[in-house]
């Protein structure tokens, strides 16, 4: 095993990665473990989880686990580059697509293709929903405050940063 | 809305700088992810998308490799400022955190005390699926109320979340199916 970070390797996994993760980034997290902390040994697997538990704890999206994983390795050098390996591809192919799409605007054919996604993208969300519930939810207490969340968000116009708030609290108090 | 199209039909437009304000301001606000935020700012805050521009536009960003966040990002960009859109979305989107995270860096190295952390964090967890839940319903509304629709979203949740089955596998099962029968019924 060599422990020596190796920047420019880094980056071109994590391209490589980013260019496959179809259905986000948490597809291809088992080999970002499998490569930092089997292979190579850079850092160790309670690093690895605990990057991934800080990168939900701060604002942001939650896939920039990979900028503290960069970080653990080889500091600022690191971070930039599984960052930037992150976003290159996934912007490049968007932008393409963007790009194509915006030739040919009012296509039938593109219509039929979103009004026929529409109903799978959103039966993804509900999907992404029901796994994280059951993900996170240890007992009855962390469904109630699921459930409270979900009633405050759909019946008062109440700012939801005051919801994540409360729920903060109420973790270090030991509630949930 | 049959026969109109998302990316033409809105038509608005915003400068650079608004829109890496507003990605800065979903992005700050992302605990526990930014989907929900995203929804909340760009379609009810900013009203620069409805709610049928942004189902459109996040079925794109999830069929792409990489965070829905990001694609999304970039595709809501290019429609409100074209490619310096795109740009100023993404690093409203990613400059922040980034930093953010590079401090938490400094603190973990430091400390590396996480207890507290984690229990906060189950409860930010608890309530960010219920923004999450939320989410999903308030864009189900887009849907017409026929059962063909919601045969698909019953389909694609039970292959994902009940069968736990590849996402490329489930969409390329049954996006054939869907896009042929909105094609038909326009026909």
């Amino acid at each position: 095993m060599d422990n020596r970070p190796d920047v420019p390797a880094l980056f071109l996994h994590f391209l490589m990665l980013a260019a496959i993760s179809i259905g986000g980034t948490d597809t291809v997290l088992p080999d970002m473990h499998r490569y930092l902390v089997e292979v190579h040994g850079w850092i160790t697997s309670k690093q690895f989880a605990d990057a991934y538990a800080i990168a939900r704890a701060v604002p942001g999206p939650n896939m920039l686990y990979v900028t503290l994983l960069g970080w653990q390795v080889a500091g600022l050098t690191g971070a930039i580059a599984t960052t930037l390996a992150l976003a290159i591809p996934p912007v490049t192919i968007t932008l393409l697509v963007v790009r194509l799409s915006a030739r040919n605007p009012g296509a039938p054919l593109g219509r039929a293709i979103k009004l026929g996604l529409a109903p799978i993208t959103i039966g993804l969300m509900f999907a992404t929903s029901w796994i994280l519930m059951r993900a996170v939810n240890d007992d009855w207490r962390g469904y109630l405050v699921t459930f409270i969340t979900l009633v405050v968000v759909l019946r008062t116009r109440l700012n939801p940063l005051w919801l994540i708030a409360a729920g903060a609290l109420i973790g270090v108090a030991g509630a949930v | 809305m049959p026969g109109r199209d998302p990316h033409a039909a809105t038509g608005k437009s915003a400068s650079a700088l608004q829109i890496f304000l507003t990605f800065t301001q979903i992005t700050l606000s992302g605990f526990g992810g930014t989907g929900f935020w995203s929804r909340l700012v760009l379609v009810e805050r900013r009203h620069w998308l409805t709610h049928r521009d942004y189902v459109d536009c996040m079925s794109v960003a999830q069929l792409l490799p990489g965070p829905n966040v990001f694609n999304l990002a970039v595709i809501v960009g290019h429609r409100l400022g074209g490619f310096a859109g795109s740009a100023a979305a993404i690093s409203g989107l990613v400059l922040w955190p980034f930093l953010i995270m590079i401090a938490v860096g400094l603190l973990y190295e430091r400390y590396g005390e996480l207890a507290l952390v984690q229990r906060a964090l189950a409860g930010i967890s608890a309530v960010a699926v219920g923004l999450v839940l939320a989410n999903s319903i308030k864009l189900a509304s887009v849907l017409p109320r026929r059962w063909r629709p919601w045969l698909f979203v019953a389909l694609a949740f039970a292959g994902i979340g009940l069968m736990r089955l590849p996402l490329i596998g489930v969409v390329a099962a049954l996006a054939p199916f869907g896009i042929a029968l909105a094609w038909r019924e326009k026909h």
